[in-house]
């Protein structure tokens, strides 16, 4: 079954499947499958095409999803950036965003470690 | 937690009125203002404020893209200069 053109895992539960797709996550397959009548612990190959026509319609007219979410995403940051705010200057530095502290840690924005050369550790 | 609806965006209320004053007699003039907490409301809009970042004040032209934010994310207070790099003499006397 594919759906905004990922495809989803055959073998796999309904409910986990949709956690496939950017921009959904436990949550909010529960809240889908609900609303479409479908249960959580249906095999995604076991879902006939009038269940998966109505999933795909209602995931599509309903949730922003893979790369139209992506674009959002992209774009809010873009304006931060634009209007030289505080939070956009920290995203063009690849600094943490949110007041964390950057002495220490902040590896995943930094990147991996890069050692200075003869920089003692304690004084 | 975000401020109660209620109450409304906290604007300085002396800068408020200092842009109302302006916007009544049509004037555009640059305001130094210290309140960096204060948020960018519409009325603000076209003026230039220069905000305070502990130094001097920063002139930010208000767009209305700005609106929502506060004074202080346009004075940037810290003056972030790139680390020394591949200077000999100095990596070894520290």
């Amino acid at each position: 079954m594919r759906i905004a053109g990922v495809d989803l895992p055959s073998q796999k539960k309904l409910e986990v499947a949709l956690t496939y797709l950017y921009g959904i996550g436990k949550t909010l397959a529960k809240e889908i499958l609900e609303a479409c009548q479908l249960s959580p612990d249906l095999r995604v190959r076991d879902v006939n095409d009038e269940q998966s026509m109505r999933l795909r319609q209602y995931i599509e007219q309903k949730y922003l999803i893979e790369s139209d979410l992506k674009r959002v995403e992209s774009m809010n940051i873009k304006r931060l950036m634009d209007i030289g705010c505080y939070r956009g200057r920290r995203h063009r530095a690849l600094l943490p965003v949110r007041g964390q502290r950057t002495r220490s840690n902040a590896r995943t924005r930094r990147g991996a470690k890069k050692t200075v050369a003869g920089k003692k550790l304690a004084k | 937690m975000s401020r109660s609806v209620k109450k409304g965006a906290y604007v300085h209320v002396r800068l408020l009125k200092k842009i109302e004053r302006l916007n009544q007699k049509g004037e555009k003039q640059i305001i130094k203002t210290w309140a960096r907490s204060s948020t960018i409301v519409p009325a603000m809009v076209g003026h230039t404020l220069a905000v305070y970042n502990g130094k001097t004040h920063i002139p930010v032209f208000i767009t209305d893209a700005l609106v929502g934010h506060k004074l202080g994310e346009f004075a940037p207070t810290r003056n972030f200069r790139s680390h020394v790099k591949g200077d000999r003499k100095i990596r070894k006397s520290i």
